[in-house]
């Protein structure tokens, strides 16, 4: 390369770093900034009125797995948070099955439609999302409570003699969150199936398969990137879910989202708060570099 | 019900009607054929004729409305596609593009429930005849057409079907290539022995490859036979027409001759009595010569050279318009001049009567 080729290409180069500048401020001030000072929080100490006082401790991470017993002084599990979190990647990971095994029939549905009704179908998938979650979610309150829509009914008919109870339990939140999160799992579903070549089911069905070993030999794995999509579309915001298990849930049954929100609110435990947000990111990335992972090691080999 | 022992594909009165009650199509009208054992037959035909109807279902994707089919003698009218010893290749292939070359083929072999070293060995062996053995590994999307064509060749004979069922499988190819497919396609179905049914519109694919022909028009079968048959002796108007080019005459049939609208007769072997006849002729069938020699009188319209022979557009006296093929002479000049009164000879056997 001459001098003068090479001067070229490093004006490039810097005219492409110039370019994006403008963006990679934004993501410096708006994505890096405040994960910074969530990080910076988690190892500082707990103010009396909430906020932080400047001393640096490692107590906001460690009070995540153990409390502090006033009496004893000793440290012992802290089994709150235990079931916290483990009742939210349980939630998390049945409503991605469940929004899939529902979403799956759905998506095929609607893409094996002619094209105008196809529209039409998708345009019903998408009304939910004009409405705010809250009222959502108050709806399905209002739908599964004690004196609800369901109980009420069961009861008229005489299906049950006493009212089920479901409000303020796992079920209510599963319920809630598999209602809120099934369209993010049925679009990009759709948008594969979409893509899928009818003719590979003839094409299989001709080779001697039997239409079980057509699902799963021939379209689970061309429509593995809709299904790799929708379950993350669907996971992580499951398993940071906030508004649903908090109504449905009652405030007893809560998921780490609500555990956050109380460190930062009556809890004025800020420190916690970070390190259990952190948790909670960390949690994500690794599921989702797992999940990766395993769907293009499949890819690979088989 | 009864088949002749070397029988593979037996088609009887085959009805299928799309839709229902008074808007119901029906793509195949009372459709009989028979289709031997190690032959490649050809279903030909323009588009909408009912030839890819016919062939699925034959694969089993479609249900007939009436009739039965049977393969080597047993019914197999109500199979569904996966319990029929019965492949296809598909017009687009439908390769699956999620599995490597190999694991295309091996797919009908696994559905089957064959063992593993079975499964690979009989996997080699087709590569190995479609001449794709160093491609096993690759994604069929890093394949070239012909060889995607050649993938499907070989995933659908993998199995070693009774009848291997080919849907325009050469339409999407270039000219060369496709020729080379034909000769590839007839050295296979040699090789493997297997019975090959095999749908296209394009005549000339048809002439070439083809043990026998089916042509086929408006849901019915209109003519079967050898390629010579069908183009030396077609049974109507539509088989004419569709095969090759074709002068077409048209008259009063009169003790044994055709007797055209300008009072000329032309004596034509088996004309049926009496009544308006039609008579075919080919192009190059016609000989030219002196007014006064032939048995029909005509003027020069226009000469077109192609080379290898001259087209001679003629017209009777009568105004009909045919089209004489010649030869070119050494010299290229056929001797003849636009507007120049010449007389029409056929040649023996040339002429012959079809329905209309």
């Amino acid at each position: 390369m001459s001098p003068a080729e090479e001067n070229v290409v490093r004006t490039s180069a810097r005219n492409g770093w110039l370019l994006s500048l403008p963006a990679l401020v934004l993501l410096a001030v708006a994505a890096v900034g405040p994960l910074l000072i969530v990080a910076i929080y988690s190892f500082l100490t707990p103010g009396t009125h909430g906020n932080v006082v400047w001393d640096f401790s490692t107590e906001g991470w460690s009070q995540i797995l153990w409390s502090k017993d006033i009496f004893t002084d000793s440290y012992v599990w802290a089994d709150a948070h235990l079931t916290i979190l483990w009742r939210s990647i349980k939630l998390s990971l049945m409503t991605t099955i469940i929004t899939f095994v529902v979403g799956f029939p759905t998506a095929w549905f609607i893409a094996t439609r002619p094209p105008k009704a196809r529209a039409l179908w998708l345009f019903l998938i998408t009304i939910p999302f004009w409405t705010n979650i809250l009222i959502r979610t108050y709806a399905i309150n209002e739908m599964i409570r004690q004196e609800g829509l369901i109980n009420v009914i069961l009861l008229k008919i005489g299906v049950i003699s006493e009212p089920l109870h479901i409000i303020y339990t796992d079920v209510a939140i599963f319920i809630g969150m598999t209602y809120v999160y099934l369209p993010l799992m049925v679009l990009p579903l759709f948008a594969a199936i979409d893509r899928f070549d009818m003719r590979m089911l003839e094409a299989g069905y001709d080779l001697y398969a039997s239409r079980w070993q057509i699902l799963r030999r021939i379209i689970l794995p061309i429509v593995k990137p809709g299904i790799i999509a929708g379950s993350i579309l669907v996971f992580v915001p499951s398993l940071g879910a906030y508004v649903t298990p908090r109504i449905l849930g009652g405030g007893k049954q809560m998921m780490i989202g609500n555990l956050i929100d109380m460190q930062f609110g009556q809890g004025k435990n800020w420190p916690l708060g970070a390190a259990l947000s952190l948790t909670l990111l960390v949690i994500v990335t690794v599921a989702l570099l797992y999940y990766v992972k395993v769907a293009n090691g499949e890819k690979k080999n088989g | 019900m009864s088949v002749g022992a070397d029988t593979a594909i037996s088609v009887q009165n085959v009805v299928k009607a799309f839709g229902q009650g008074a808007a119901a199509v029906r793509a195949l009208d009372d459709v009989s054929v028979d289709i031997r054992q190690g032959e490649f037959f050809t279903l030909l035909g323009p588009s909408g004729c009912g030839k890819t109807t016919l062939l699925r279902l034959i694969a089993g994707f479609e249900m007939p409305t009436e009739g039965v089919i049977l393969l080597d003698g047993a019914d197999i009218t109500n199979l569904p596609p996966n319990k029929r010893p019965v492949n296809t290749v598909f017009q687009s292939y439908a390769l699956f593009p999620h599995l490597t070359v190999a694991q295309n083929v091996a797919f009908g072999l696994q559905m089957l429930g064959r063992p593993t070293a079975q499964v690979k060995a009989r996997t080699d062996e087709m590569l190995a005849l479609v001449k794709l053995d160093a491609f096993a590994d690759r994604k069929v999307s890093q394949l070239s057409g012909g060889q995607q064509q050649r993938v499907a060749l070989a995933r659908a004979l993998a199995p070693a079907p009774k009848v291997l069922l080919l849907d325009e499988p050469l339409s999407a190819l270039d000219l060369k290539l496709r020729q080379a497919m034909q000769i590839e396609l007839k050295r296979l179905q040699l090789e493997t022995g297997i019975t090959f049914v095999f749908v296209t519109h394009d005549q000339e694919e048809a002439l070439t490859m083809s043990d026998r022909i089916a042509v086929m028009s408006n849901g019915k079968i209109q003519q079967v036979g050898t390629a010579k048959e069908i183009y030396t002796r077609p049974k109507n108007r539509f088989v004419a027409n569709f095969i090759g080019e074709t002068n077409f005459l048209t008259g009063e049939s009169q003790d044994g001759a055709l007797k055209l609208a300008s009072g000329e007769s032309i004596a034509v072997p088996g004309l049926k009595a009496g009544g308006t006849a039609t008579v075919i002729v080919r192009p190059e069938q016609l000989r030219l010569g002196a007014e006064q020699e032939g048995v029909l009188k005509a003027k020069v319209r226009t000469l077109v050279y192609f080379g290898t022979d001259t087209h001679c557009h003629l017209a009777l006296s009568d105004g009909t318009e045919i089209v004489a093929r010649l030869q070119s002479p050494a010299s290229g000049d056929a001797g003849l001049a636009e507007g120049q009164a010449v007389g029409i000879r056929f040649a023996e056997g040339a002429l012959q009567a079809v329905e209309e």
